[in-house]
């Protein structure tokens, strides 16, 4: 038992501090925000020059090999900087191709999504339709579904990949909240999928990534919006104090600083579960996911009050956090949703 | 980073479980699963004896004064393990806690000789005098007075103590004493090691508001005790008082827990038994509660697995706002659980069953060692950064 970073683990995290602090700055992301939602620039510098999108990917197949604790370092220092990145892309279509796809498919598909040159993207619904080897169907509220290359689209029958210029697929781009992960609507009419054979695996990696992912990048852009805030508190000065000697103002602080430790908690502990292939990981994933989301959402509300006016504008970053925020509480299971799998798991019986 | 144990952890997980499921279903299952501190204080006193006698008592200690030369990982195996064996809340919990690890810190050689067997052995127990009236969580306004008495030697004490928990049972007490004349805050404080049973200190009980007495007022009156009793240096006191908190945030915090987990099983099971676990908003909040519990296990891990001792940790401030708000919220939602028949009990005494009590109990769980709002300041000021807060006598 060493429930903190190895020297390994703590450079990565550093390094992917360091990247995202210097790259993924607020201009970016927000020329990102104005096109399709994804900086381009810092996607291939990601996955080339620091050869971070492989992290989650087997050595076999070009990726590092490494587990989901390496990962979630890197989903939360794109997420103190809420990155326009399709990270969900690493997190779920490749490691679910790593889990349960064929030898073929993982000799096709795995490289590609390691160096970058190919952005996935994942999609679930229960009204796809299959019928020799084509699919039907809708799948809503998929993360940067609008620019990606390919699709693994899950529903509760299978999995399959769905490439982007497949015969018979039309991709909406509706406007999306949250600007930096615009959700797209894929409509499928009678167009080829590639099964995974073994999709439960393929499905229940996928989940576990997914869910760190986001809940990583919670943890990391809460941290953010309790370091910007304080920061503020030190800076601005109201009845000529700074703001932050008054105590209604350092409690709040205080408080968003012991969710967020328990946030910290939960992520961490969640993915070591997962990768040590722990009897405890459904209930980690579970906690991690509905808790740090709460807490960023908290912590993002809290932000926007503590700075007054300024924090309500466009001009200001507050948004940025609030709208990530949100967008990940109701993404892949909200958080009470995430509870009541909790509630089963401890045996509570049924729900009324 | 890693939390699996390694097979010889294991051997040493089940050898512990093994011993208390002995101890738990044999000469001591009377005390089994028992939890308020003050219930059945003589075979508690007997259990601590228990224990010491088979070096489980203070695992962690050096093995020269009863303890194991313990690793982190088998004093978290040993936390654990004692809570799935149901065995009882420490009544020598001061004593091994804190008063041990002070004396090991800052004690000279003849101290540690003299008081470290006596904890390890559970034969005595200790309490602690920090608290003062008035003074509330402003521990440096500390008035009780200490002076030598130049004809013995030995140091006099006068005045007064509060919420000094398990005064009642213990045989000693450590006192942070004002020992310089017209010092102020933490300045010219002396830490005192003092035997209970003498003519200058009476203990007398306070009833708190769910009908038990754990708590105590503890008076000084020419209380005595010999010269080779002061820790440290005089006028050192604050710093040993200051050390001696950083100690209730080790490997306490997961036994602390586990008496935690016993409770929520406790509400678990009533909420299976009348019904209310199949209410989605009693399912969330029990879902809450289990959530926020695992949290506070493995933010516990993560204090202990921070071998950077330099760096001041962040988290381990935050735990006592972390636990003591949770266990606040356990105590309304056992009531929320139990709906009316929370509110009577059977017998002619003011004596609530386990839910009921505490959520009377979990009251005092955001005052004392500090109240929230203290805490919060804490967290503000030493962690974040923020500026202090004016202190009057700073």
């Amino acid at each position: 038992m060493q429930f903190a970073f190895t020297e390994e683990q703590a450079m990565i995290a550093e390094t992917a501090r360091a990247f995202f602090a210097g790259n993924a700055t607020s201009e970016r992301t927000r020329r990102a925000m104005e096109g399709d939602g994804i900086d381009r620039d810092l996607w291939a510098s990601f996955c080339t020059e620091l050869g971070l999108a492989g992290i989650a990917v087997p050595e076999a197949h070009g990726g590092s090999g490494l587990g989901l604790v390496e990962f979630a370092t890197i989903a939360e220092a794109a997420g103190a900087q809420v990155a326009a990145l399709p990270l969900l892309g690493l997190a779920m279509p490749a490691r679910a191709i790593a889990a349960g796809g064929s030898e073929a498919q993982k000799r096709e598909w795995l490289p590609k999504l390691a160096s970058g040159e190919v952005i996935a993207a994942p999609g679930g619904s229960h009204d796809q339709r299959v019928g020799d080897g084509k699919l039907t169907g809708t799948v809503d509220f998929v993360p940067h579904g609008g620019i990606a290359d390919m699709f693994v689209l899950a529903s509760p029958e299978g999995a399959w990949i769905v490439r982007a210029d497949a015969p018979g697929l039309a991709i909406e781009r509706p406007v999306t909240m949250d600007q930096t992960r615009p959700l797209a609507r894929v409509t499928l009419t009678d167009t080829p999928g590639d099964p995974l054979p073994d999709w439960q695996a393929g499905l229940e990696a996928a989940r576990a990534g997914g869910w760190i992912c986001v809940a990583a990048e919670a943890l990391g852009g809460a941290q953010a919006t309790l370091d910007r805030t304080v920061g503020y508190a030190q800076e601005r000065v109201q009845f000529g104090r700074p703001i932050g000697s008054f105590q209604a103002y350092k409690h709040r602080l205080a408080d968003m600083m012991v969710e967020i430790e328990q946030a910290r908690s939960a992520v961490y502990w969640a993915a070591c579960a997962v990768d040590e292939d722990s009897a405890e990981a459904p209930l980690a994933l579970h906690s991690a996911k509905s808790f740090a989301a709460d807490t960023y959402c908290r912590c993002a509300g809290d932000m926007i009050q503590l700075h007054g006016g300024i924090g309500f504008t466009w001009e200001h970053d507050a948004h940025l956090f609030f709208k990530r925020a949100r967008a990940i509480r109701s993404m892949l299971g909200d958080s009470d949703w995430h509870r009541e799998q909790v509630a089963n798991i401890i045996g509570l019986g049924e729900a009324a | 980073m890693r939390l699996g144990f390694s097979a010889g952890d294991e051997a040493f997980r089940a050898e512990a479980a093994d011993w208390l499921a002995d101890q738990m279903s044999g000469e001591f299952r009377d005390i089994k699963d028992v939890l308020g501190l003050t219930v059945m204080a003589e075979r508690r006193k007997e259990w601590e004896q228990q224990l010491g006698r088979h070096r489980w008592s203070c695992i962690g200690w050096p093995s020269k004064w009863g303890g194991r030369d313990a690793t982190l990982e088998q004093q978290v195996i040993f936390a654990e393990e004692y809570a799935r064996s149901g065995a009882p809340g420490r009544v020598g919990h001061m004593g091994i806690e804190l008063a041990g690890p002070t004396i090991l810190a800052f004690g000279t050689e003849e101290q540690k000789a003299r008081f470290l067997p006596g904890i390890a052995s559970g034969e005595v127990l200790w309490c602690q005098g920090y608290s003062e009236p008035n003074a509330g969580s402003d521990l440096a306004s500390v008035r009780t007075r200490a002076r030598v008495d130049e004809a013995t030697g030995e140091w006099v004490v006068d005045g007064q103590k509060i919420w000094t928990s398990l005064a009642q049972i213990c045989d000693w007490i450590f006192v942070v004493t004002r020992s310089e004349e017209g010092s102020k805050g933490p300045k010219g404080l002396t830490f005192l090691l003092m035997p209970i049973d003498q003519p200058g200190i009476t203990i007398r009980p306070i009833r708190q508001i769910n009908g038990d007495a754990e708590f105590n007022e503890t008076f000084f009156d020419g209380a005595r005790t010999a010269a080779e009793n002061l820790v440290s240096t005089p006028g050192n006191g604050w710093q040993v008082a200051m050390g001696l908190l950083a100690f209730e945030r080790g490997v306490s915090t997961l036994g602390q827990q586990m008496g935690f987990r016993h409770e929520l099983d406790a509400i678990i099971a009533a909420a299976k038994a009348n019904g209310s676990a199949s209410n989605p908003l009693i399912r969330q909040r029990i879902a809450k509660a289990e959530i926020g519990l695992r949290l506070m296990r493995y933010g516990a891990l993560r204090v202990l697995s921070n071998t950077d001792h330099a760096r001041p940790d962040g988290a381990a401030l935050t735990y006592k706002l972390q636990w003591a708000t949770w266990r606040r919220n356990l105590g309304e939602l056992a009531m929320d659980v139990l709906g009316q028949a929370g509110e009577v009990t059977a017998g002619p005494d003011y004596d609530f069953p386990m839910l009921p009590s505490l959520f009377l109990s979990s009251r005092a769980d955001t005052i004392y060692g500090g109240t929230n709002q203290i805490q919060r300041n804490i967290v503000a000021e030493r962690a974040l950064g923020l500026p202090r807060e004016p202190r009057g006598n700073a």
